[in-house]
């Protein structure tokens, strides 16, 4: 605890508007992309976009809504090692279900 | 954490001479105790909220990996089955919640500027588009309803097979699926109510702690520097939003094209 304030971990950090409102416009046009793209066939490709808007517009929200770019390390650190964890756990999964059969597709 | 008596907007100096005890003359009344300062307080809270925030992320984690892997094992008939699903409904409710995150997070701003009238009209604002959102899914289920799309409550494989026989899917034109297809849309009908319910009871969940908090708001609560409860319940509210943004496009969109 020193007595310096040191700002990059402080606490009350308050987003404007302006902010707010970018980020929303930001997510609807996310959206709008999205159903568009999901009506022209890209093969393979279709749910590899659409999860990556999905994700796109997600990062947003936590960045700025969630406000985890103006947060403490402390949150920051669990929010990557939640997320890190978390795909973990699919990808094992998923490899498990897909290897345990190869072959007999 | 610092020990600096200027806090930020959120920490006025007005809670400060709330108190007359000696005890509580040193901070404001809504610190605990335990804490050393304010700011230590609001960080713990918010990594309490965030580490909940991950038990809901395994928690819906879950049923994300079923849907993957039973997409993948009987993909014709889950292709088949969203077709069912209507993408206007799912992209209005998507805008609905979309704004109604903008709404919440502008609440968090007025709390934290100390605007009560406005922090009201957020949360209201917030309180409207939730309920507008279980709405529209109520138009939705209903529709699954009448079709018996729904697993073992209201279910007619018939509905499938023969989609000119069952009256309200020969209203809506169905193309008949043979019987192994038509066997597997009861996984997708299933993993699709068991999702898209456990989102719904998170909005119902939510509408209610929004209707609280809009009674307290009224009271001058959160506005009085000690944002800590709207500023939390807006990581919740959140959250449920970004878990609707990965439900729109893994059960609504993946297979639109085909």
């Amino acid at each position: 605890m020193s007595e310096q304030t040191n700002h990059t971990e402080h606490e009350h950090h308050v987003t404007s508007p302006t902010v707010y409102i970018v980020i929303l416009f930001s997510l609807l046009v996310g959206t709008a992309l999205t159903v568009w793209a999901s009506f022209i066939d890209l093969g393979p490709w279709n749910p590899v976009i659409a999860l990556a808007i999905a994700t796109s517009k997600a990062m947003l929200v936590v960045l700025f809504f969630m406000g985890v770019k103006y947060s403490t390390k402390l949150t920051k650190l669990t929010v990557i090692a939640g997320i890190f964890i978390f795909l973990g756990l699919i990808s094992m999964t998923l490899s498990d279900y897909m290897s345990r059969a190869w072959g007999r597709w | 954490m610092s020990d600096s008596p200027i806090a930020g907007p959120a920490h006025g100096h007005g809670a400060l001479a709330e108190a007359g005890d000696p005890h509580h003359g040193e901070h404001p009344s809504y610190q605990r105790h335990h804490f050393e300062t304010v700011d230590q307080q609001a960080d713990a809270t918010n990594f309490a909220m965030w580490l909940f925030l991950l038990t809901e992320v395994m928690f819906f984690g879950g049923l994300f990996t079923a849907y993957l892997i039973y997409r993948n094992w009987y993909y014709p008939a889950f292709v088949a089955a969203s077709h069912q699903l209507d993408v206007r409904w799912g992209s209005l409710n998507t805008l609905v919640l979309i704004l109604s995150s903008f709404t919440m997070a502008m609440g968090v701003w007025c709390s934290e500027t100390r605007r009560r009238n406005g922090l009201m009209l957020c949360l209201t604002l917030t309180f409207i588009l939730g309920m507008a959102f279980l709405g529209i899914k109520t138009i939705e289920y209903h529709e699954k309803w009448e079709k018996h799309h729904i697993p073992g409550l209201h279910y007619s494989l018939q509905s499938f097979l023969d989609p000119a026989s069952d009256e309200a899917a020969a209203k809506y034109g169905d193309s008949p699926l043979p019987l192994d297809m038509a066997r597997h849309t009861e996984l997708y009908f299933f993993l699709y109510f068991a999702m898209t319910g456990m989102h719904a009871l998170h909005m119902i969940i939510g509408i209610a702690i929004l209707g609280f908090m809009i009674v307290r708001a009224r009271a001058g609560a959160y506005t009085n520097g000690h944002v800590t409860f709207v500023e939390n319940f807006g990581l919740y509210w959140h959250f449920v939003d970004i878990v609707w943004i990965y439900l729109f496009a893994l059960l609504y969109l993946i297979s639109r094209h085909q």
